[in-house]
């Protein structure tokens, strides 16, 4: 699976050229990096929600975890809630008024946060998880989420880090990833999880979410 | 209280207290009881069937939860603006938690009704912000804690039906420097709202079934 990582990168760079490309015809129309008091106030916005440290919260939906994630994640996903490729209630709105210096802004700040993981998931399954999550499931067509995302979890440029995620929310992904991500004609990096999150049952996506919720 | 209708009003407690006994593992012994001096005290000031009264809040249809956290910021003196100084302070001073909890459960469990008292020409514009927010103005969506019908989950609180008034002075509360709970994300929410806004989100809420 480690052999995955090279051809990944070059699906990768195929699907984000084709992401980013358009984005660069509404280059930001202030023509100015985001103000300093802009890009607080917008971080206080975004924390309102992710929580005050960037850990996640628990409201009506599960609000992930930015803290520590991947800026280019972050950054890529945001772009796929403007282009309505991620379909969600709430992030839309959100994006859409995002300059992309600001967007830029704002995922790199995230970065630097490290806050303790939210906690909160059953403790039965973490053993179960570890080993999906570190060797895959090879007769479900699973492969280990390590070879991706890392032994730690912490992602890497545009794969998520999954380490201290909220438990309910990676629940929500993986049991809905078709609905939500992936929408629309264009391929996307979406593309890549798909069939991982279909083969997945539901113990095994809350026995991983329960494995990765914990990682520091 | 007509003695026919006490009693239906007796009957329907008395399965709300079987229902209760089935949800909740420690069902409140009293619960329901009427003439009991547990809710008596509360309804005192909360109203009939906890529907509301002045300035005191409905607590029916309530999250227990929620609830329970309320009553310990009381407690603590976290909850710390004038009202709850002066009239909650003293009603929770000796109310222990198991006794917090078991009122926060069975008036969690009466139906709630709506108070529409606000502004109808308001409505409109404030479900608009109560769904996406203004996020130019970085006033965030409450749909995304507080639910698609503003019916709380959790410790987070119901809002649909809450009184105009009740709703207004607790999204002005926030940003005069008021606390109600530690951690609480409500005083960020509100720092960016200014009165058009709190007019409009009370006013939309207090239609909400
Ligand atoms: C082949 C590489 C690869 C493998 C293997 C892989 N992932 Fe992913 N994963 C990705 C990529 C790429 C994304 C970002 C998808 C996007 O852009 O929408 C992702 C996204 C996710 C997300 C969404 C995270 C978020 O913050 O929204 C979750 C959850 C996830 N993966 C879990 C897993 C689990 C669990 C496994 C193992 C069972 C796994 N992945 C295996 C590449 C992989
Ligand atoms: C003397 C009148 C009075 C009594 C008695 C009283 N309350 Fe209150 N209560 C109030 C007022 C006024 C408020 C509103 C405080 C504010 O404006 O923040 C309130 C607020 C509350 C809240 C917060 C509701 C919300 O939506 O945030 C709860 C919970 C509560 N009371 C429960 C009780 C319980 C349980 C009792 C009985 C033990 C009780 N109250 C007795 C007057 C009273
Ligand atoms: C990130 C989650 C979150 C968001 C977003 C949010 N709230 Fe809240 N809200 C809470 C929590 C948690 C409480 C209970 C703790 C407290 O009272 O501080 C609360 C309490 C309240 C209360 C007090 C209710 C009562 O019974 O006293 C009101 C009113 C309120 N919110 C209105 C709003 C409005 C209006 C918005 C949108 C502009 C909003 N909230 C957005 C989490 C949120």
């Amino acid at each position: 699976m480690v052999a995955a990582r090279p051809n990944l990168r070059l699906i990768l760079q195929a699907t984000m050229l084709a992401v980013i490309f358009p984005a660069v015809g509404c280059a930001d129309e202030m023509g100015t990096p985001a103000r300093q008091g802009g890009l607080v106030a917008k971080l206080e916005y975004c924390k309102t929600c992710h929580g005050l440290s960037g850990q996640g919260y628990l409201g009506y939906f599960p609000m992930p975890r930015l803290a520590g994630q991947q800026p280019e994640y972050i950054e890529a996903q945001l772009r796929a809630f403007i282009e309505r490729r991620r379909t969600n209630p709430i992030m839309f709105n959100v994006a859409h008024v995002l300059s992309p210096s600001m967007l830029t802004a704002l995922a790199t700040h995230f970065r630097g946060l490290n806050p303790k993981p939210f906690g909160g998931a059953p403790r039965g399954s973490i053993a179960t998880g570890k080993k999906i999550y570190e060797e895959g499931l090879p007769e479900a067509n699973v492969p280990a989420c390590s070879a991706c995302h890392g032994m730690e979890g912490k992602g890497h440029h545009e794969i998520p880090r999954l380490a201290g995620q909220l438990y309910a929310y990676t629940i929500s992904q993986l049991t809905g990833w078709k609905k939500e991500r992936g929408q629309g004609s264009a391929v996307d990096t979406s593309a890549i999880m798909a069939p991982t999150a279909h083969n997945l049952t539901r113990s095994q996506v809350e026995a991983v979410a329960a494995y990765v919720s914990q990682l520091q | 209280m007509h003695k026919a209708r006490k009693l239906e009003v007796m009957k329907r407690i008395g399965l709300k207290i079987a229902i209760m006994a089935i949800v909740a593992s420690a069902a409140p012994v009293w619960a329901g009881d009427d003439e009991n001096p547990g809710v008596r005290n509360c309804t005192w000031c909360h109203g009939t069937s906890a529907q509301g009264y002045m300035v005191a809040p409905r607590l029916a249809g309530q999250r227990a939860q929620y609830i329970e956290s309320q009553l310990r910021s009381f407690h603590e003196h976290t909850r710390d603006n004038p009202f709850s100084k002066q009239y909650m302070w003293g009603a929770v001073a000796a109310l222990g938690p198991r006794e917090a909890r078991d009122l926060a459960i069975y008036f969690a469990s009466l139906v709630p009704k709506a108070a529409n008292d606000g502004d109808r020409d308001l409505a409109a514009r404030g479900r608009t912000i109560y769904l996406d927010g203004i996020p130019e103005a970085n006033i965030v969506s409450c749909y995304a804690c507080h639910g698609p019908n503003a019916e709380g989950v959790r410790d987070i609180p119901r809002l649909g039906g809450l009184a105009y008034f009740y709703l207004k002075g607790r999204l002005e509360q926030w940003g005069q420097g008021y606390h109600s709970g530690v951690e609480s994300p409500m005083p960020l929410v509100a720092r960016h709202l200014g009165p058009d806004e709190i007019e409009a989100l009370a006013s939309y809420l207090s239609f909400v079934k």
